[in-house]
């Protein structure tokens, strides 16, 4: 009988075999497909029984998002709570279980829940070290200029997003209407159905028709190119055609021969609509993208929360060979140009930091929660649009904007301000989209903001409307750091 | 070395395993120390140390292994189940405490596991008995479809884990008596190439019959073993009274599906029988024969009982949308094994309670609330490769089968064909029990609801795996101390 038993015991090896065969198969060979797996919750669930990191301001103090610990025991989650309630709500986003997860939120989740590279969490795992907690991460948002920000929007549907052009930090970006983060989990389906569509960021996601203040990008285009200087002089009547369309000045204004930087002074249509016919389209589609048009901001945040500026038809984007595009009204923020709030930021940022354009960026590092600095972010340049010498001589241009042209209302004492009116006309005239685009000091450039206000009656123009707006704002980031 | 010292030496590695796990449960828990906790392990401790003196007095000659073996996986459980719930973790030390006294009296009481022999047709009744009182009225119960609890006033039990042992008792005995008429029925089997047409008969009947039915390749592949193994029954020759065992106890194992609806404890016994039939009477055509029976009535049972069906399917692809509820339990598992990965998330730190489980939920936890159905019973070996790991959960199944070898080792040192068969037949259905639960669990077979013997939460499981320590260690004591005396007898 003995020979049975070895016999069966062998055969009972062999079905431990199997059973330690099929363990390694979950556990190990096929655990990131499982772990994939969309019914499977674990993942999520898992990240609840950690602190999320901190969400602080540029301040390093103000918290924007914390987690606070709900329940006890082996029961305990952490859920999101934002102290500064809507102060952030579009930049920061917001993060629940039940509801997913938006902007910084969701563009910095890995850092957030702690989650580092293979690498790492193969070392910690040897060393049993594995994450518990996630890092925090440090904004470039300032919340004094946010909230000066909102209160001059004071309850206009509108946006206004500021950076600095040397780092492309950005110091505000404000949406209205906003919401309140902390309501998300209870009333996300109401905020979603609301008028004024609230959860939307107007600052990276509206298309706004951006008016005179993309003659900026017109100018750049012409002053880089050689074709023209700020004295190149033009027929500056009005009813000019363009297109084989006459085209008008605001109030049908005749202002004869005209030089380039009295034509951007007075925002005179008929110029800079001429300069685009005469730079044609592929000069002014080659200068666009320098800006960063026809593609999503290169800034780490969702992209579904992002949408390319440019010429639009429908949802598809236009180039140079398209013969919807009229060169001449585009070139004066007509046409089918639909812009975003932080796209003519970044345009008057590259003006202001000698015709490099920063990549904009909301974080400026991340850290551990024992202090360990995991990433940086550093300034990176996403592109020179042009000379140095053509974004110096753009911006004298500009200057004379606020000194004595349509953006006087923008002027503040002691320190030059370098800006664009834009007011653009929206549902055939019955209403008007009033925009402002500035940087300041001109000299030494530490802001560039861009206004918009949507919706505004027909008389209300980018110099009176939007302008003193850009003030606000560049005189609390000048006097606040 | 002495065995009795050689098993004091064993349980060390249980001491380092209870201080080391209670010790990283505390501190994920609390982050602290809490010496009140600790004393539960120095008391599981002075347990076992207890246990290694009764036997040192009573059955010196013992196997120096089983015991510690069992030992360190009762601590494994004890340390997982404490991680899982507190109160759990309090019951089942109250169990261990209770399985070493019945451990204890069952050496004492039985002196010689050779009396059983005497009463083998009472014991065979008792568990036929036991087997069935889940089935009567008012004292059992249906959970999950399955007839497994029985409930007398305060008492609660499975029976199943201590019919288990009876009916293995009753089948080493009963073919003890009769295996040599087993054997002595077997003619000469004429040469194999005079089969030839036979076989050939039998498979060209078996593709007829697969043509006309037209059946699917699970049921042909079944008719046609089963005809190749008939033909290798012909052969052999053997007279009717050989298959009166086989299959009165495949009809007990096909009526323990329908009636207990319970395939993890009928597959467990038809398994034990066959080994047992296979050391016997080592004819290979019994153990074929058997098994095509087995599964041919399983498949049968299977596709007629809705709720071995719906097993069955679960098991074949638990991500099916068909069977999205079935499969939940499964799933799950998996998904916990995926979590623990080669080195586990260490001792407390799985995600086993959901969080923001309601208050009023919470009090029921582990039967609410928990994210991996039943982890504390049927699912516990995920949760241990959800916190251990691979190399934890290959460890803990490595001690299963030492423990099975040592088993097997008394079964071949016994001189006594009693002896060797009851061992054989404790061994085999210990490690089938491993294998049962812990195959369903990894998804290798369809999964059953047993215990992990030792490891799982429930006084059933415990105390009948105790009994069963009991008959190895004291078959071992009789064995080792004979071939002690006869030492040419040698040991293979």
């Amino acid at each position: 009988m003995n020979r049975q038993i070895t016999h069966l015991f062998t055969l009972f090896v062999l079905m431990f075999v199997v059973l330690v065969g099929f363990s390694s198969w979950w556990s190990v060979i096929r655990a990131d497909e499982l772990e994939d797996n969309t019914a499977n919750r674990r993942p999520l669930l898992e990240e609840q029984r950690i602190p999320r990191g901190i969400i602080f301001a540029s301040d390093g103090r103000t918290r924007l998002a914390e987690s606070v610990p709900v329940g006890e025991g082996g029961a305990r989650r952490f859920v999101r709570a934002y102290p500064e309630g809507s102060l952030f709500a579009h930049a920061i986003g917001y993060s629940f279980v039940e509801r997913g997860r938006s902007g910084l939120e969701k563009s910095r989740n890995d850092e957030l829940v702690g989650r580092t590279d293979e690498f790492d969490t193969l070392i910690e795992e040897i060393t049993g070290g594995v994450a518990k907690e996630g890092d925090d991460v440090r904004t470039t948002l300032d919340p004094e200029a946010q909230r000066t920000a909102l209160a001059a929007l004071a309850g206009r549907p509108g946006s206004i997003v500021a950076l600095e052009p040397q780092t492309g930090r950005i110091r505000v970006m404000a949406s209205l209407p906003d919401f309140d983060p902390n309501e998300v989990p209870d009333r996300f389906a109401e905020l979603n159905r609301q008028d004024g569509s609230p959860i939307f960021n107007r600052a990276t996601q509206a298309r706004y028709p951006p008016g005179s203040t993309f003659k900026v990008v017109t100018a750049a285009a012409a002053l880089d190119s050689g074709r023209f200087t700020p004295d190149s002089v033009l027929d500056g009547n009005t009813g000019k055609p363009i297109s084989g369309v006459p085209l008008a000045n605001f109030g049908n204004q005749d202002f004869g021969p005209t030089t380039l930087t009295d034509a951007l002074t007075n925002s005179v249509n008929t110029v800079w609509a001429q300069v685009g016919e005469q730079l044609g389209k592929d000069t002014m589609f080659d200068y666009m993208e320098r800006f960063g048009f026809n593609d999503e901001p290169p800034i780490d945040y969702p992209p579904e929360q992002l949408t390319a500026s440019g010429e639009f038809a429908g949802n598809d984007l236009l180039g140079p060979g398209d013969d919807e595009v009229d060169v001449g009204r585009m070139a004066i923020g007509q046409d089918k140009l639909q812009v975003t709030p932080l796209q003519m930021a970044m345009v008057a940022g590259a003006v202001a930091n000698d015709g490099k354009l920063m990549k904009p960026r909301l974080i400026e590092r991340v850290v551990s929660r024992d202090g360990r600095v995991r990433d940086r972010v550093d300034p990176d340049q996403s592109a020179q649009v042009m000379k140095p010498e053509s974004a110096r001589a753009l911006g004298a241009m500009m200057s004379r904007v606020v000194e004595e042209g349509s953006g006087t209302a923008a002027a503040l004492a002691g320190t030059p301000v370098a800006g664009k009116t834009g007011t653009a006309e929206v549902q055939s005239g019955a209403a008007n989209q009033p925009w402002f685009i500035a940087f300041a000091p001109i000299e030494d450039p530490q802001i560039a903001v861009a206004v918009t206000l949507e919706q505004r009656p027909a008389d209300e123009t980018g110099g009176q409307a939007a302008a003193p707006l850009a003030k606000q704002v560049i005189e609390q980031v000048l006097s606040g750091g | 070395m002495s065995a009795r010292s050689r098993e004091l030496l064993g349980l060390l590695p249980v001491s380092l395993l209870v201080t080391a796990g209670f010790t990283a449960v505390l501190i994920t828990r609390s982050a602290t120390v809490d010496t009140v906790t600790l004393t539960y392990g120095a008391f599981f401790l002075g347990c076992c140390l207890l246990g290694h003196l009764f036997i040192r007095a009573r059955l010196p000659d013992a196997d120096p292994y089983l015991f510690p073996l069992a030992a360190l996986l009762a601590a494994f459980g004890l340390v997982m189940i404490y991680r899982i719930d507190e109160e759990l973790a309090r019951e089942q030390a109250q169990w261990f405490v209770v399985g070493l006294l019945l451990f204890c009296a069952t050496v004492l009481f039985l002196r010689d596991h050779r009396v059983l022999e005497r009463y083998r047709y009472l014991i065979a009744i008792g568990g036929i008995v036991l087997l069935v009182m889940p089935r009567v009225p008012g004292i059992g119960g249906q959970v999950n479809g399955a007839y497994l609890a029985v409930d007398i006033g305060p008492l609660a039990f499975q029976p199943a884990e201590f019919a288990k042992l009876a009916i293995i008792v009753f089948l080493a005995s009963y073919l003890t008596d009769n295996r040599e008429a087993l054997l002595r029925g077997r003619l000469s089997p004429p040469p194999l190439r005079q089969s030839i047409p036979l076989f050939g008969a039998a498979l060209a009947l078996g593709a007829v019959l697969i043509l006309v039915l037209d059946y699917a390749v699970w049921p042909s592949l079944l008719i046609a073993a089963f005809a190749g193994v008939l033909v290798g029954l012909v052969r052999e020759r053997p007279s009717l009274k050989h298959f009166g065992p086989l299959l009165l106890v495949w009809g007990l194992a096909m009526v323990m599906l329908v009636f207990i609806r319970d395939l993890g404890s009928s597959l467990m016994f038809f398994g034990g029988f066959l080994a047992l039939l296979y050391v016997a009477t080592s004819r290979l055509s019994f153990i074929a024969f058997g098994t095509v029976i087995f599964l041919g009535g399983a498949t049968f049972m299977g596709r007629t009982v809705g709720h071995v069906e719906e097993r069955f399917d679960t098991w074949l692809d638990p991500f099916a949308p068909a069977v999205e509820a079935s499969g939940y339990q499964i799933r799950q598992s998996l998904f916990a094994q995926a979590d623990g990965g080669l080195f586990g998330e260490g001792f407390g730190q799985s995600l086993i309670q959901l969080p923001g489980c309601a208050k009023e939920d919470l009090a029921d936890f582990p039967d609410k609330c928990s994210i991996l159905p039943a982890p504390h019973t049927d699912f516990i070996y995920a949760v241990i490769v959800n916190e251990v790991g691979l190399f934890g959960a290959a460890g803990v199944v490595l001690v299963a089968l030492l423990f099975a070898a040592r088993g097997f080792k008394t079964a071949i040192t016994a001189s006594d064909g009693f002896s060797k068969l009851l061992a054989t037949g404790l061994a085999a259905v210990f490690a089938l029990q491993v294998f049962v639960i812990v195959g369903g669990v990894v998804k290798a077979i369809p999964l059953t609801g047993v215990t992990l013997p030792f490891i799982s939460a429930g006084g059933s499981s415990l105390l009948a795996n105790f009994v069963l320590l009991a008959l190895l260690l004291s078959a071992s004591d009789l064995a080792r101390r004979d071939a002690r005396r006869q030492p040419s007898g040698g040991l293979l």
